[in-house]
């Protein structure tokens, strides 16, 4: 056998240039561009902005004038891309698994879980840019509308474009916390379309959940967010309900992905 | 340089690999063989961080593998061409390492030409991609960060001669300019050529390792047995010479076959004999 010592000093030094860890921004970009570098992601992204289009268009054609608003055009956006949204955080964090990816980020990021941040990071940054978006379209809607007899006002409250925002990173988060959890796409979309459906269809049906329904399911504690006022009761709900959809599964899903096995 | 520690891993009572040890040192290619299931892939995955063990303990450059602060600089890894995007070019698949791993551009136009993947086939998604395709642009991403050390499973799967032909270069001219080269393979034939070093595995344990010529030579065979002492006494009552090796004893039939240089057809390769029944009943360890 050949010796080892003077080999292994003998290749060390030409290992001069400084290697540093990725930085999170970097991850962050990495992610960003794994969102639209493929044609499943990219139409996905397309989907939501024609969504937002579609629906400013059809309040154009259909809607009162009196009702041809930038806040009308505004807060009824926010509800389909508040379906995709999810989607989206869903896909993000279980295609690594279902395409075998994982095998190659998380080698070269063994540290999983600022992969993860970077994921999640990456979402709410969609997530946001989708608001940018949909206030855009309401914007030309708005100026279609004064020029074709709407009503074209401008009015709406700065807390209510705030209140859309959070509504939309709740939700892209609430997918991806289900996505981490579950780790396998059709799985973790159909239990995020059905748990909370079923969780409300409930709430309604059965009398004595209707109390911790109030507090629990996402649709109802989100309502008051479409609106400008918003009492502390209403944010306590939502905070609750939140807790239970979005901040445990994602405490659980983290410790399923940190201790998975990659192959 | 990769330094395995008693690295076991089992999945309820089953080990898949059990207590497996080794060294692959810069400046040679280790040839990691064993049959499919003997626990080669696992015993990757575990070096690599991508599997935790139960017990034991691996690093790569001196240091666990999850610590390294940009593994992709220090070891590329190719655990299994199949796993990337379908829907991701060639080249975006490494273009994403690359920027992940901080390199510059240019570096991926660069290790795409270095596995003969051209502007076409880069262009194409890798669902296109037959499987030697694969193998090669998984051998791209390995090779991207400028690595010191390659762990690379079954790189061959899928090549076709001339390939392998190509790839057995590529590896050799990577260790001979003081790289570390960890490959494994279910075929003797596949590693021969290139690997300095064999680490036999089968059944998750090491069977035999060594230098390849020693370990090819003479047509001895691996003796293993729960209790040593009982097995090296029964050798000797039995008037056979044998030589320790990691966890087994070496067998030679007589000390004059040892033509050490002469290639050996891979039907004289060393069969692997174990000998537990016979001496477990003697054995006397906790």
């Amino acid at each position: 056998m050949t010796t080892t010592a003077p080999a292994a000093s003998a290749v060390a030094p030409r290992h001069q240039s400084p290697v540093r860890r990725p930085s999170l921004l970097r991850l962050t970009a990495v992610e960003l561009r794994k969102l639209v570098d493929t044609r499943a992601g990219r139409w996905l992204l397309i989907t939501i902005g024609l969504v937002v289009v579609a629906v400013v268009t059809l309040l154009l054609i259909y809607a009162e004038d009196a009702e041809q608003t930038f806040f009308t055009f505004f807060v009824t956006s926010l509800l389909p891309v508040n379906v995709l949204l999810p989607v989206l955080g869903i896909l993000s964090i279980t295609s690594e698994w279902s395409q075998r990816t994982a095998l190659s980020t998380y080698a070269l990021v063994p540290r999983r879980e600022r992969v993860v941040t970077a994921k999640l990071l990456a979402v709410v940054l969609a997530a946001l840019a989708s608001v940018l978006v949909t206030l855009a379209v309401a914007a030309v809607g708005t100026l279609v509308a004064s020029a074709t007899g709407g009503a074209g006002t401008w009015q709406v409250d700065a807390t209510l474009i705030v209140n859309g925002a959070i509504v939309q990173v709740a939700g892209v988060l609430m997918g991806a916390a289900f996505g981490l959890l579950l780790l396998n796409p059709p799985l973790a979309i159909v239990g995020y379309l059905l748990l909370p459906t079923l969780w409300s269809v409930l709430g309604e049906l059965v009398r004595p959940l209707r109390g911790p329904a109030a507090w629990l399911d996402t649709s109802r504690t989100m309502e008051p967010l479409f609106t400008s006022h918003v009492t502390a009761g209403q944010w306590g709900r939502l905070a609750v309900s939140l807790l239970v959809w979005m901040v445990l599964p994602l405490a659980a899903g983290l410790v399923r992905t940190l201790r998975r096995e990659v192959s | 340089m990769i330094t395995v520690e008693n690295l076991t891993k089992r999945y309820g009572p089953h080990p898949a690999v059990d207590d497996v040890s080794f060294q692959c040192d810069p400046g040679t290619v280790t040839g990691f063989l064993g049959p499919n299931g003997a626990g080669k892939s696992t015993t990757m995955r575990m070096i690599c961080g991508l599997t935790a063990p139960t017990a034991g303990r691996a690093t790569v450059s001196g240091r666990p593998y999850r610590e390294l602060p940009n593994p992709g600089r220090e070891v590329g890894v190719l655990l299994d061409a199949s796993a990337q995007h379908a829907g991701r070019t060639g080249r975006e698949a490494l273009t994403l390492s690359a920027y992940t791993m901080g390199l510059d551009r240019r570096e991926v136009a660069a290790k795409l030409d270095l596995v003969g993947l051209n502007a076409v086939a880069a262009k194409r998604r890798v669902r296109a991609y037959s499987l030697g395709m694969r193998q090669r642009l998984g051998l791209a991403q390995a090779m991207l960060g400028d690595p010191r050390v390659l762990i690379l499973d079954e790189p061959a799967n899928g090549l076709d001669p001339e390939g392998i032909f190509w790839m057995r270069g590529l590896l050799r001219d990577f260790a001979d300019r003081g790289g570390t080269v960890l490959l494994s393979s279910h075929l003797l034939r596949e590693v021969e050529a290139v690997a300095d070093r064999l680490v036999v595995i089968g059944g998750g344990r090491i069977v035999a390792q060594g230098d390849k010529n020693e370990l090819l030579a003479g047509g001895g065979t691996v003796v293993r047995a729960r209790d040593d002492a009982a097995l090296r006494q029964a050798l000797k009552v039995a008037g056979l010479t044998a030589a320790d090796s990691a966890d087994a004893c070496w067998c030679r039939p007589t000390p004059r076959q040892s033509a050490r240089r002469r290639p050996m057809p891979a039907s004289r390769s060393p069969s692997c004999v174990r000998l537990a029944a016979a001496a477990s009943n003697s054995s006397s360890s906790p």
